[in-house]
């Protein structure tokens, strides 16, 4: 297992956010837990990267227990996100977002690190294009395609992704699914938290629903989607 | 003003270097031409000039801290003050130690209770630390005021004076120009020795704060281009994103820090030095104000920006002395008028602008499509 997530509860104050998760996501999948607002995904993820505090339960990367190490070093270890709203540096250039993404790395004169970059403006050409724009003058769209590519910089092993369909139309929506999976496919294990349940599900491997801070039910994507309960509380179908 | 700019950077590199070091020289020889209009009529033209490179020391400082890593610090004021203070008793008070070896230890002093400061309190954000580093500044004016160590209110005199080239006469002196009705003199009998610290002519210690700023300008523009730089961006920009790209945003911020009281204490000790003497009135809140203003005014984030804020804000009241009080509300005026017309400063950084303009219009659209962010896709 590349993460394991055992008995996990975060609170924000006296508010319990999450109370006693656990799932795992092995290597190689996309995993998703999905859910409506405020049912927990978010926090999770953030604890995942070391932005929230665990209250307790523990969350292990690749069987270690990460829950002492800050956020910036966690990075360092392989694990990158891409954080609800995408929240890219907006004053900066696209260029100069990539860069900052390959922080903690100091290989930038490699050739390992031009492959890299080449890799992420293959996977999004509009970002190419835009490369020497202020990042903050892009499209919705544009911003979570850097978002994510910035996320790759890094080299993570585990790919966190917060919603990255969010405000997105439904065309746009279709395009990032499609890299996501085409990153996956490249070797890169994916923790994806989304509202857009039908999508999701078509492209995951393992599906978890978290509601109101509990995991309710877990399964592969493809048993989920056709699950008359998921179907009729998160995909729309018949009641 | 852009459109000045873009000239220059289409320069070739040589004819910039040259430029530059005409502007330099022009600086250097400023106090000697002391040209009609810029010169300060009743206050001695050279220390108006020394007062102004401590003010671009500090808004350098300053803007390392504000413009550069985004905190909010309002009691600049309190590194100056013991960069001034240690200066103070090492060559005076306690010890006699000569100028050269006081100011590495008040520097390194300044430095270190910069990380003091910013340990605990860097951990809050925004408003807050304002308020911790406000109650800071004023710590350390009272610490003065109380301590017998310091001597209380009655300050400390004597304090040493940079070391004179070529002994009392210097090796050369250089005369000043003096302007007639529509002649200008070499005035023979009105000279500069080269290079003389003494009481009365104050030129010496504007040559010595002019290097130190042209020094720091280009640490300044070093520490910008650097990876230092680049994190102290991100973190200003959105802190939880710089910490998932790794970025350590406290050590970061404590650095930025540090870095600031460095600067602060190297200009509160060459002040304490020309000044001969200093006391608690000397660092009063006021010029914490002062300081921020001249970052404010000019354009935080942009060295340039900063230096000419520091200039108006240092300059501009001396040279206008003979309205007395009304420069004072003549200045506050004038910050209103800033604050409304250019709230970025009147140099800001071309990111600024562009992030500014770009969170308006998001504004715009978000309320006429009721957050609907689709529809800029």
């Amino acid at each position: 297992m590349l993460l394991e997530v055992e008995g996990l509860c975060v609170n924000y104050g006296h508010i319990e956010a999450i109370r006693d998760i656990s799932f795992s996501v092995p290597e190689g999948t996309v995993t998703t837990l999905i859910g409506a607002n405020g049912a927990g995904k978010t926090t999770t993820l953030k604890t995942i990267s070391g932005l929230r505090k665990v209250r307790a339960g523990s969350v292990r990367f690749e069987g270690r227990d990460i829950n002492d190490i800050p956020p910036y070093d966690r990075v360092k270890l392989g694990i990158g996100q891409s954080p609800e709203g995408r929240r890219c540096f907006v004053g900066m250039t696209v260029r100069e977002n990539l860069e900052m993404g390959a922080f903690t790395r100091n290989d930038r004169k490699s050739a390992a690190y031009r492959e890299d970059m080449e890799r992420v403006l293959t996977l999004f050409p509009r970002l190419e294009e835009r490369i020497d724009q202020i990042s903050g003058t892009m499209s919705g769209g544009e911003q979570q395609m850097l978002a994510i590519g910035r996320a790759l910089m890094a080299r993570p092993r585990l790919l966190l992704l917060d919603e990255p369909s969010m405000g997105l139309a439904p065309k746009l929506i279709q395009q990032i699914f499609t890299i996501i999976t085409e990153i996956n496919q490249q070797g890169t294990t994916v923790l994806l938290v989304e509202q857009n349940a039908a999508q999701a599900l078509k492209r995951s491997h393992d599906a978890h629903i978290l509601e109101t801070g509990e995991i309710i039910r877990s399964g592969t994507g493809a048993d989920l989607a056709v699950d008359p309960a998921v179907k009729a509380a998160y995909l729309g179908g018949d009641v | 003003m852009s459109k000045i700019k873009q000239r220059f950077v289409a320069l070739p590199k040589p004819v910039k270097i040259l430029l530059w070091v005409l502007l330099a020289l022009f600086a250097y020889a400023l106090p000697l031409l002391e040209p009609p209009i810029i010169s300060t009529p009743g206050v001695d033209f050279g220390g108006v000039l020394f007062v102004v490179t401590m003010y671009c020391l500090v808004a350098i400082g300053l803007n390392i801290v504000v413009g550069y890593a985004g905190l909010l610090d309002l009691g600049y004021v309190g590194f100056y003050a013991i960069g001034a203070y240690t200066a103070a008793v090492l060559t005076s008070f306690h010890a006699h130690w000569p100028l050269l070896l006081a100011i590495p230890v008040a520097v390194v002093v300044t430095t270190i209770s910069g990380v003091l400061l910013g340990a605990p309190t860097l951990r809050v954000r925004g408003d807050y630390l304002a308020i911790v580093t406000l109650g800071f500044g004023e710590i350390i004016r009272l610490v003065a005021v109380n301590s017998e160590w310091l001597n209380q209110r009655k300050g400390i005199s004597d304090i040493a004076r940079p070391p004179s080239i070529g002994g009392q006469e210097g090796l050369f002196e250089i005369p000043h120009l003096f302007w007639g009705d529509g002649t200008v003199l070499v005035d023979t009998k009105d000279t500069t020795q080269f290079l003389v610290f003494g009481v009365l002519d104050q030129i010496p210690y504007y040559w010595l704060g002019l290097t130190v700023v042209i020094v720091m300008l280009f640490a300044d523009r070093l520490i910008k281009n650097s990876r230092v730089g680049r994190a102290w961006e991100a973190t200003r920009e959105d802190e939880d994103a710089a910490e998932l790209m790794g970025v350590p945003t406290f050590k970061f911020k404590l650095l930025a820090f540090a870095t600031g009281a460095f600067v602060g204490g190297l200009a509160g000790s060459l002040y304490a030095s020309r000044q001969n003497f200093i006391n608690p009135d000397s660092f009063l809140l006021l010029y914490s104000i002062l300081f921020l203003a001249a970052v404010v005014v000019g354009g935080q984030g942009n060295r340039w920006g900063v230096l000419v804020g520091a200039i108006l804000v240092a300059y501009l009241p001396q040279r206008f002395r003979e309205f007395d009080d009304f420069r004072v509300l003549a200045f506050g005026l004038a910050l209103v008028l800033l604050a409304t017309l250019r709230p970025e400063g009147l140099f800001p950084p071309r990111r600024t602008v562009r992030a500014k303009h770009l969170e308006q219009e998001l504004e715009e659209l978000e309320e006429g499509a009721g957050g609907e962010e689709s529809a800029r896709v």
